[in-house]
């Protein structure tokens, strides 16, 4: 017997998937299903996060509805995902928030704005907020440096903090020693396979979508909206190590590193959003999670904001309008930072994590012999075919 | 919406393997092409939906195959199963033809799992469909799309018009834009066998049949076969015949597919509703492990039959979709089972003591035999002793049948008197019987569909030019 509902479902998909097997050449879930012949929920779990919801899966097979067996593995790894995302949430208190996820966000990326228009209007003088400020140093002179700096790496520490309880409550839910003992080739496989999106491709053709015509619009969206993110982290971090060790103040010119990245990240993370959201849209109802649309689009839109904000603030710095896209920019951003453990964001992670652990049980069943036990159970394979 | 006040070059009856590379094959040769699928979209192409995997015959190892597997082979393997029962002209001609389907079904937009890491996953010789048979298909279907095939499914044709061998149209039961009539200037009949038609197969199995389970959809019913044979075409192979495996008593009547087939005989023994053995567990491997089990459970009285084994062989053989029946005792399993208790004791109390000693191995034939009972189990025989003792129910799975058309080297079928008809052609399970009188190697259903559904799709569409 399974803790829930869903556990208990991919409990029964997951036997009759193992007695079929015909998807083993899909995605990883498969592979890792057949190292087993019994489901704990932390296995399950473990599937759930592994599960990139390509769909290839659930075209592909020939007992999904109206068959009687009722095989539907896209959506219901995609369930017991979103509640596991709660079940790890630290602290235990905020787990609530993925069941409300879009209100709560919304509600936060409200209130962080609001934030920070009024204390821009209260801390400076009145009419710093709609001046026209110039030169080195003009942000600063509507919040100081060292208060960003403070404030935004605080919010991004405790963010930091939040998801590595939840890394660590994954990591002992599927049964992996606390101490990660990860090797690097599994870490790096994991990289190269997160990387490229390895599994989100249908076995080959591309992701199934409105219909049974696959394409790699997911997945490139998915990379636009990875890479932009990265690449915004990236003029940060630049933009930071400037200021304390080369004493250059922002705002810098469109030709500078910090601007350049930035500029490319925010038009990946315009076009990813945009992509992934019309998707997601026209998106057949039979694969995906309806409870989880309000998360997902919550977390789309945080990104596209971002974004959007972003290339604003770049466009309009020298009008009386920095002071409140300034304002506006940092508000989205702040409330994306303390959020992030508490939303659509962590699937990036977990994923992550599932796949650091398929890496390395994949190894260990090249290392031995074909019949050896791994943690978890790990069987001779065996093929169907007749 | 399909227009039927047209005619159409070519009209394939069916929407499995066969039917779909006619489809494609005669598209690609320039005819106009319409498919009539009789099950709904989901159900469609019969028994392909469940297959896995095809036997072609290949020079040299490949990325997806681990050695060469040459036509000679093949061919020895064909007459070894059918124990001859195969038109070797038309056997010799589908083993050289299905080289090229390899590459051809890829054109096809039908993709072959690669390695899953080494060769563990890849055999010598037959390839594996990425995602199965359903992928196939969908493939299939796709690119016939693509290419402007016209399908219709719920199509059930309920006549066909045939003049001195010579096909005028096919008769729909639903109405399709006011039109039941369907005309073509040749006719590719792709549409199975009748494994699905319980009143069908009582003609020859009596009310045994009831108590078959069938492994692929409702709509195998066999319906244009019994037409094609009704209005002159010669018929091939063995009406009473079909390919039958022990599956799960558990179990749907239909469709249940591969999963719910067991193959565990090996490692235990089987008993009828007396508790009594009655065939020789230990008698060969693939593909008679499984192969021959069907037909011997069909034998037995209710066409019930129990796979008994112990605790220390579960993990031998693949998880099952439904669980082994579990008692701490044989009488507590027997008392489920809903078997004579004093009766299924005796039986592995026998059996047990007849058990010689020797060294397991269930990849090959090994020493494992028994002395002094009849039937003997020859090899793989371990005492049943360690509870809690285990048991499958299992009926007799009904996967094809063999009566067939029968057709020439061009798929194109011949009538009672010999002469070929002058527009019909028949290809994959339709026509079967002309390869494989009887008897099964894994992956050759879909051999024969691919290879003479391509073949018939380019005659078909040569026929409606000229």
């Amino acid at each position: 017997m399974h803790g829930t509902r869903i556990l208990q479902e991919a409990d029964r998909l997951m036997t009759v998937c193992n007695s079929c097997r015909y998807c083993e050449g899909l995605c990883a879930v498969f592979p890792a299903m057949e190292m087993r012949r019994a489901f704990s929920d932390g296995d399950l779990n473990y599937l759930a996060n592994l599960c990139h919801a390509c769909g290839a899966c659930y075209t592909d097979c020939q007992f999904s509805p109206p068959h009687e067996f009722n095989v539907n593995v896209p959506k219901t790894l995609a369930v017991a995902r979103a509640e596991s995302y709660a079940a790890y949430a630290w602290p235990r208190a905020f787990s609530g928030a993925f069941a409300r996820n879009g209100l709560v966000i919304s509600l936060i990326a409200a209130l962080s704005v609001a934030a920070f228009i009024f204390g821009f209007a209260a801390i400076n003088d009145p009419g710093v907020l709609t001046g026209i400020h110039t030169g080195p140093g003009a942000f600063y002179r509507l919040m100081p440096h060292n208060a960003m700096a403070l404030l935004f790496g605080a919010a991004l520490l405790y963010a930091i903090v939040a998801l590595a309880m939840g890394v660590r409550a994954f990591w002992r839910d599927i049964g992996e020693p606390v101490g990660m003992k990860t090797d690097a080739k599994s870490l790096l496989q994991a990289v190269r396979d997160a990387g490229e999106l390895r599994y989100l491709d249908g076995g080959g053709v591309g992701c199934f979508n409105e219909d049974d015509h696959p394409t790699d619009r997911r997945k490139l969206y998915h990379h636009f909206t990875f890479y932009g993110f990265a690449l915004c982290f990236a003029a940060t971090c630049v933009g930071t190590l400037y200021h304390y060790l080369l004493a250059r103040e922002a705002p810098y010119a469109w030709w500078d590193l910090p601007v350049v990245l930035g500029t490319l990240g925010g038009v990946g993370l315009v076009v990813g959003p945009i992509g992934l959201l019309s998707e997601k849209w026209k998106r057949d109802r039979v694969l995906v999670d309806e409870q989880q649309m309000g998360m997902d689009t919550a977390f789309i839109l945080m990104l596209f904001l971002t974004s959007i904000t972003g290339l604003a603030l770049l466009l309009w710095r020298e009008s009386a309008a920095m002071g409140p896209l300034l304002a506006l920019h940092l508000g989205v951003v702040f409330a994306l930072f303390i959020t992030m453990p508490y939303g659509k964001f962590v699937h990036g992670i977990y994923r992550f994590v599932a796949l650091v652990r398929y890496a390395r049980e994949r190894q260990m069943m090249a290392e031995q012999a074909p019949t050896a036990v791994i943690p978890g159970g790990a069987q001779r394979r065996t093929r169907n075919d007749e | 919406m399909v227009d039927l006040t047209r005619r159409f070059d070519v009209l394939v009856i069916g929407g499995g393997n066969a039917a779909l590379c006619a489809a494609i094959s005669a598209r690609r040769a320039g005819a106009s092409v319409l498919v009539l699928e009789g099950a709904p979209r989901f159900y469609r192409g019969g028994n392909t939906r469940h297959t896995r995997n095809m036997r072609c015959a290949h020079d040299a190892a490949t990325e997806i195959l681990t050695g060469p597997y040459t036509e000679e082979e093949f061919w020895k393997d064909l007459l070894l199963v059918t124990g001859g029962q195969t038109d070797e002209e038309l056997a010799r001609f589908m083993i050289h033809e299905s080289k090229d389907i390899l590459n051809w079904i890829v054109e096809q937009g039908v993709r072959w799992q690669p390695s899953l890491g080494g060769t563990l996953s890849l055999g010598r010789t037959n390839s594996f469909f990425l995602g199965g048979g359903r992928a196939m298909l969908n493939a299939l279907y796709r690119t016939a799309e693509e290419l402007g095939v016209d399908i219709l499914y719920d199509a059930e044709v309920i006549d066909l018009v045939i003049e001195h061998g010579m096909f005028l149209s096919a008769q729909l039961k639903q109405p399709v834009g006011g039109r039941t009539e369907v005309r073509a200037s040749t006719l590719v009949a792709a549409a199975g066998g009748f494994e699905a038609n319980i009143e069908w197969l009582k003609q020859y199995w009596g009310e045994a049949a009831d108590n078959f389970l069938i492994r692929g959809t409702p709509y195998n019913r066999g319906a244009i076969l019994k037409m094609l044979l009704a209005k002159g075409v010669q018929e091939i192979g063995d009406p009473t015949q079909c390919h039958a495996v022990a599956i799960d008593a558990r179990a749907p009547k239909f469709d249940g597919g591969i999963i719910t087939r067991h193959d565990s005989v090996v490692f235990g023994i089987v008993v009828n509703k007396h508790a009594e053995r009655f065939y020789d567990e230990g008698e060969d491997i693939w593909p008679k492990r499984y192969a021959i089990w069907g037909r011997l459970v069909a034998a037995q009285p209710d066409q019930i039959a129990y796979i008994i084994f112990d605790s220390t062989v579960v993990t031998s053989f693949m998880p099952t979709l439904f669980p082994p029946i579990a008692g701490a005792t044989i009488a507590e399993l027997a008392g489920k089972l809903e078997l004579d208790a004093a009766a299924l004791e005796k039986t592995i109390t026998d059996f047990n003591a007849a058990v010689q000693p020797g060294t397991f191995d269930h990849t090959i034939l090994d020493d494992c035999a028994t002395q002094g009972i009849t039937p003997a189990k020859t090899h793989w025989a371990r005492r049943i002793e360690t509870p809690p003792y285990l048991a499958y129910p299992v009926r007799p799975g009904i996967t094809f049948t063999y009566l067939g058309t029968r057709v020439n080297k061009q798929s194109r079928m011949l009538m009672k008197d010999g002469k070929p008809s002058a527009n019909m052609f028949a290809a994959g399970e339709i026509m079967a019987g002309n390869v494989l009188g009887k008897g099964y190697a894994a992956g050759i259903g879909m051999t024969i569909g691919s290879v003479f559904g391509r073949v018939a799709g380019r005659e078909a569409a040569k026929n409606a030019r000229n």
